[in-house]
């Protein structure tokens, strides 16, 4: 029995939505660009935990490659966003979404 | 001989060709040489096949060249057909069109355009040809529209002159009216009898009943096409319009040869004309109307060719009065008649006109007897011709048209003799001021006048001794002839001749010419004491004409009610269609689509406002959304 | 092989032309274009006259949609694949003296449009018919937008957006068609057959709508027909004569080859109404043409007035109807490309097309007054001209179908003289004026092509067997399918 399966499915499924949960509120909710990137990466992050455990569950390493993927994507999705976040808070002084209203109509 | 029929329209067509490709290059002499030369050799050959045919019993000939259309089971090959019709018009169509050949020579001599007025007179000879020898009907179509080509062109031959244009437009378009009930006629035949081939159209219709509405739909819709081509009510008016072009075209076409097309069209349709009572009927009727109300207008122009046009109307109307009364011989035999007798009047009213200088009033002339002996004489002979005068062409033919007319029904006998009387009144008016009394016109003009050269006066006398003889090849018994003519053309109507009972007795028959000599002697003496004796003269332009007078010297303004009841409401229709439904309706619809388009864009767009904050909300719920329907 | 030769050697070439310098661009696409034309005359002459499709190839293109470069020729693909191949050297050599600023490309947009062209006419895949269809919109767009005349952005726009579209409409029709094909899903053209004739009548009206929709917009027929006088009448010349003498073929190839044997109960639905607005536009197109004051577009709504026949003829679905169609579809491409010709000789003259402001050109060149009245004698139709020929045929099928309707339809043959001689007398008869008195005599080019063109008006006026022939088959074959699926 692995160090995973000594916790109950179960819980790793209540923790996982308890983090998306967090994850989508603050991305709704928070107007700094930087707590709602961070928002994004705990969401990730509770889709990693609960491919882990299931992978670990049914044997099945699929699971785990899935995760590496998410980690790539997460990783390059950082270097990407932080850069232009940069640039956005250069040229404006903030990092409030809110004033990013110009791209319309 | 027969054998090489093929060469007939290929001497002209090769004629046409060499004059109009390389014809500027060359001198008058030689462009005569080659135009004249064709025909003459068409002439000889078809001399030749008249004389085989009569010589064999086999009366009916056809010649496959090559299959023209052809598409599933309808198959048109490119054949001829000889037989005695096919044959006579060959001679009556090469004959004159040589001699009038021969005249232009003469009469086109200072012309600039003499190169081209030879190639289109060739083109015209060819399609004629064409038309006459086609043995189905959709080659006869193809040489009936040709000439209605060539007669665009040669009435338009001067094309600086607006007014000549308008004419040549005016003849094309108001024959292609009659070529659409033609062509739909010729899709009947084809749906009903599934070939177009007279041999084999004929072979079936004789299996129809008679009335059968399908052979009456058939018949009536190539009388439109003959309405057309042959100048009858109501599509007349191009015809008086058309001498506008050279007065050689007016004898070969508009007189001789093209508007008998319709003639000949139904003579050879015959079998289903006969079937078909009712079209006959309609036949008779268009024609002996259209004879009276032309000739009636020709009682009052003064133009020496308008005359001689609404002549040629009146005389074709005669025609199809014996075309609707079956006497299908004494309408050929008056379109052989009328093309050596009409032909004469028109070189002869050319011989005049170019002796005037190109004047074409009869107010203007009079006393030309001195001036023009031979033109005189010959118009005198052609009048007497076209009158009916005892012993000349038009008294037979005539006769022999009026004798079935009595046969038929009296009330078209009595419109034809009342025709006959205005022809000859009208036809003597013409001569008398033309050649008798002093001459009216300017000093110039007296000085200038001079007889024709000999390339003119030649064909005139050869003409005019065809239009005192021309008549004999058809004697009636009565007079103790035997009808050559009749004889010759029997195989070609003998299917038809069930209805072609002669019921009138010698007596009767006797009685008819009588009366249609006496009728024309009234009338040329009310003719000569009215013209001659008292030298009344036709009123100026200037003076105010009483109002029958008017009306028939404005030719009943049939001209301008054409103008006001279709061309006028044509333009204004095709206006509002093309500014009120095209781009105000359909195009502003296509455009409203797109406008509309935009403008809810324009509303739509405001949706994507900037907010990040609002485009993540709206992408979460949707998200749940989704897995909501997805999942429940 | 050969068919594939014939779609991708002016592809080629028109790639050779992006890599060689202006001035010898015309020349290497008129030899291109030669050549090609050579092609089409060598499958001519290999062509067994029979119903099959022959010069078959199929190469597997997307597997997994059923989709293959599925490309042949039977009699039909044949004559008009002739056409385009017959067509495109003419249009080439009508604008050499058209000084066309960045000719390289413009040449090889016409090649790369002769590509689509024929690949449309070879298509044996409704997939791949369809990508030509949209193919050969791209060329000519840019043709139109680059080089055209006047507010030339705002109407090529309008075309483009509408031809797209209608094109749309198709694409469902096809994908529809290829829901319901037997087994694994295809889009042969054979399948797609089956699939449309195994349908109840209803869905088959639903597919003929959308389809028809498609072809009814690119001929175009009344009341579709609004974007095409105002782009026929600004786009270069050499654009008008691709998409008057080629383009608009498209359409009524499609009607017979993707329409008719697909969904012959929806023909018989919708067929009434579809052959009753051909013919109102053939009457219409007509009427509105005698009122045109400008040249190029009285010849753009006779041209709706011809395709409304070839139309009428097709949708009536017999032999004479359909073999009157391929035969006006040649006689209508060279006629039109004719007229558009003389549109644009008299206007690089006298910088004009108003027809009442011209006159008297036949004084001072009656040259060129013989070679306009041929070709105008081809366009009204009259007998031993290739015009006559198809219109013959077309009334004839017309009739077979409805003797009122062909009646009507035959007003064209009075209404054609009527808007052609009117115009012909305008600007060629009577005096010359100060517009006309120095008018040019022609060049050796325009010598050359009025004569070629005039050349073929009269001799497949006076024989057309041989093009009669090849399609004849072909036609039948077609003809019957549709007639046994209708049960008659």
């Amino acid at each position: 029995m692995s160090a995973i399966e000594v916790v109950p499915l179960n819980w790793y499924l209540m923790l996982s939505t308890i983090l998306f949960t967090i994850g989508v509120l603050g991305v709704l909710f928070r107007r700094n660009a930087i707590i709602i990137f961070m928002s994004i990466e705990l969401m990730l992050n509770a889709v990693n935990l609960l491919l882990v455990a299931f992978s670990s569950y049914l044997s099945d390493s699929k699971g785990q490659v899935f995760v590496f993927f998410i980690m790539a994507v997460a990783a390059a999705e950082v270097a990407v966003g932080l850069a232009i976040l940069m640039m956005v808070y250069r040229n404006t002084k903030s990092s409030d979404i809110n004033v990013l209203n110009k791209l319309k109509w | 001989m027969i054998k090489l029929v093929y060469l007939i329209p290929l001497l002209p067509l090769i004629g046409f060709v060499i004059i109009g490709l390389f014809g500027k290059t060359f001198s008058k002499g030689l462009i005569g040489i080659i135009g004249c030369g064709s025909i003459l050799g068409a002439f000889a050959l078809s001399l030749g096949i008249f004389f085989e045919l009569i010589g064999q019993t086999e009366k009916s000939i056809t010649i496959d060249l090559f299959s023209w259309i052809t598409a599933g089971k309808l198959s048109i090959p490119f054949s001829f057909l000889i037989d005695p019709l096919s044959s006579l018009f060959l001679l009556i169509i090469t004959g004159v069109g040589f001699l009038i050949h021969l005249y232009s020579t003469g009469y086109m001599s200072h012309d600039e355009g003499f190169y081209r007025f030879f190639a289109y007179l060739n083109l015209f000879i060819f399609f004629m040809l064409l038309l006459v020898l086609g043995s189905n009907y959709l080659i006869m179509f193809v040489g009936w529209e040709g000439v209605g080509l060539c007669s665009y062109l040669l009435i338009g031959f001067w094309f600086k002159n607006t007014a000549y244009n308008n004419a040549a437009k005016k003849a094309f378009i108001m024959n292609r009216i009659g070529d659409l009930g033609f062509l739909l006629g010729i899709i009947l035949i084809y749906v009903t009898f599934g070939s177009i081939s007279y041999h084999d159209v004929f072979m079936q219709a004789k299996n129809f009943s008679t009335g059968n509405p399908v052979l009456t739909a058939i018949t009536l819709l190539l009388f439109v096409g003959a309405m057309g081509k042959s100048a009858q009510l109501p599509l007349y008016t191009w015809l008086p319009d058309a001498m506008a072009g050279p007065t050689p075209v007016s004898a070969l076409i508009h007189a001789a040869t093209m508007v008998t097309a319709g003639i000949y069209m139904i003579a050879r349709s015959n079998i289903l004309y006969t079937l078909a009572p009712f079209s006959m009927e309609v036949v008779a009727v268009v024609g002996v109307c259209t004879a009276l109300f032309a000739a009636t207008i020709g009682l009052a122009q003064n133009d020496i060719k308008k005359v001689l046009a609404y002549s040629t109307v009146s005389q074709l109307g005669y025609m199809f009065l014996a075309l609707g009364v079956g006497a299908y011989t004494g309408a050929v035999f008056h379109v052989m008649t009328h093309a050596f007798f009409k032909a004469l009047l028109f070189l002869g009213a050319g011989s005049v006109i170019h002796a005037m200088g190109g004047e074409q009033d009869i107010r203007s002339m009079g006393g030309l007897k001195k001036y023009l002996p031979i033109t005189h004489l010959t118009f005198l002979l052609g009048t007497l011709a076209i009158v009916g005068f005892p012993g000349f062409s038009g008294f037979f033919s005539k006769d022999e048209i009026l004798a079935h007319a009595y046969e038929h029904n009296k009330v078209l006998w009595f419109l034809g003799i009342l025709t006959a009387a205005m022809t000859t009144f009208y036809m003597f008016r013409l001569y008398f001021l033309t050649f008798k009394g002093d001459f009216r016109g300017t000093h110039d003009q007296e000085h200038h006048l001079h007889e024709s050269p000999k390339s003119m006066t030649i064909p005139l006398i050869v003409l005019a001794i065809l239009s005192v003889i021309g008549g004999f090849i058809g004697i009636p018994k009565v007079l103790g002839g035997t009808h050559f003519l009749d004889h010759f053309l029997k195989p070609v109507f003998e299917d038809s001749s069930f209805r072609m009972v002669h019921h009138l007795s010698e007596g009767t028959e006797l009685m008819l010419m009588a009366v249609a000599i006496s009728v024309m002697g009234i009338s040329l003496y009310y003719a000569f004491t009215t013209y001659v004796k008292n030298k009344t003269l036709p009123a100026p332009e200037s003076e105010e004409l009483k109002p029958i007078h008017k009306l028939v010297y404005k030719k009943y303004w049939i001209d301008e009610i054409y103008s006001t009841v279709i061309t006028k409401p044509l333009n204004f229709i095709s206006e509002g269609l093309y500014k009120v439904i095209d781009n105000e309706l359909i195009d502003a619809i296509v455009n409203g689509i797109g406008s509309l388009i935009k403008w809810k864009s324009s509303k739509i767009r405001l949706i994507q406002n900037g907010n990040i904050g609002f485009y993540i909300f709206v992408m979460v719920i949707s998200i749940v959304l989704i897995l909501f329907t997805r999942l429940i | 092989m050969i068919t594939i030769l014939l779609i991708f050697f002016p592809l080629l070439a028109a790639l050779l032309l992006l890599l060689v310098n202006a001035e010898r661009a015309k020349n290497i696409a008129l030899f291109a274009a030669i050549i090609e034309f050579g092609i089409s005359i060598f499958a001519v002459t290999q062509f067994q006259h029979n119903a099959d499709v022959q010069f078959e190839a199929s190469i597997p293109w997307i597997q997994s949609l059923g989709i293959a470069f599925h490309v042949g020729m039977d009699g039909i693909s044949l004559l008009l694949v002739l056409l385009t191949t017959f067509l495109v050297p003419i249009i080439i050599l009508t604008s050499f003296k058209n000084d066309y600023k960045n000719p390289a490309a413009f040449y090889a947009l016409i090649l790369s449009m002769q590509m689509a062209l024929v690949g449309v006419f070879v298509s044996l895949d409704g997939f791949l018919f369809y990508v030509f269809w949209e193919l050969a919109l791209i060329p000519i767009y840019f043709i139109c937008l680059l080089w055209g005349g006047e507010n030339r952005a705002m109407i090529t726009f309008k075309f483009f957006i509408y031809t797209l579209a209608g094109s749309l409409l198709m694409l469902m029709g096809l994908i529809f068609l290829y829901q319901h094909t037997e087994g694994i899903h295809s889009f042969n053209m054979e399948a797609l057959y089956k699939a449309g004739q195994s349908l109840s009548a209803t869905q088959q009206g639903y597919v003929f709508v959308a389809i028809f929709m498609a072809f009814a917009i690119k001929m175009p027929i009344f009341p579709f027909h609004t974007w095409q006088p105002d782009t026929y009448t600004t786009a270069p010349t050499s654009g008008t004569m691709m998409l008057s003498g080629i383009m608009l073929k498209m359409g009524t190839y499609g009607l017979i080859r993707w329409l008719l044997p697909v969904v012959p109960l929806g023909l018989q639905q919708w067929g009434h109404l579809a052959i009753l607005l051909s013919v109102i536009g053939i009457v219409y197109a007509s009427c509105i043409a005698i009122v045109q004051k400008d040249f190029k577009r009285l010849i753009a709504y006779s041209s709706i007035a011809h395709v409304g026949l070839i139309s009428a003829g097709i949708l009536a679905a017999n032999v004479q109807g359909v073999q009157g169609a391929m035969i006006q579809m040649l006689s209508h491409g060279v006629n039109v490309v004719g007229l558009f010709f003389i549109v644009d000789i008299i206007q690089q003259r006298t910088q004009t097309r108003e027809i009442s402001s011209l006159g008297g050109i036949r004084n001072v060149n009656p040259q060129f007054a013989v070679l306009f009245l041929i070709i105008l004698l081809g366009s009204v139709a009259l007998p031993l001209t290739n015009g006559f020929v198809g219109e013959f045929l077309l009334l004839n099928g017309v009739y077979q179908y409805s003797a009122a309707m062909a009646a009507f339809a035959g007003l064209s043959v009075i209404l054609g003289a009527v808007y052609m001689l009117r115009s012909y007398q305008s600007i060629m008869l009577g005096e010359i004026n100060t517009i006309t008195a120095a008018f040019a005599p022609l060049s050796g080019n325009e010598k050359i092509v009025l004569v070629i063109l005039c050349a073929a008006i009269i001799a497949f006026g006076v024989y057309p067997k041989p093009l009669l022939d090849i399609a004849e088959p072909s036609v039948i074959k077609l003809v019957e399918g549709v007639q046994t699926a209708l049960g008659k």
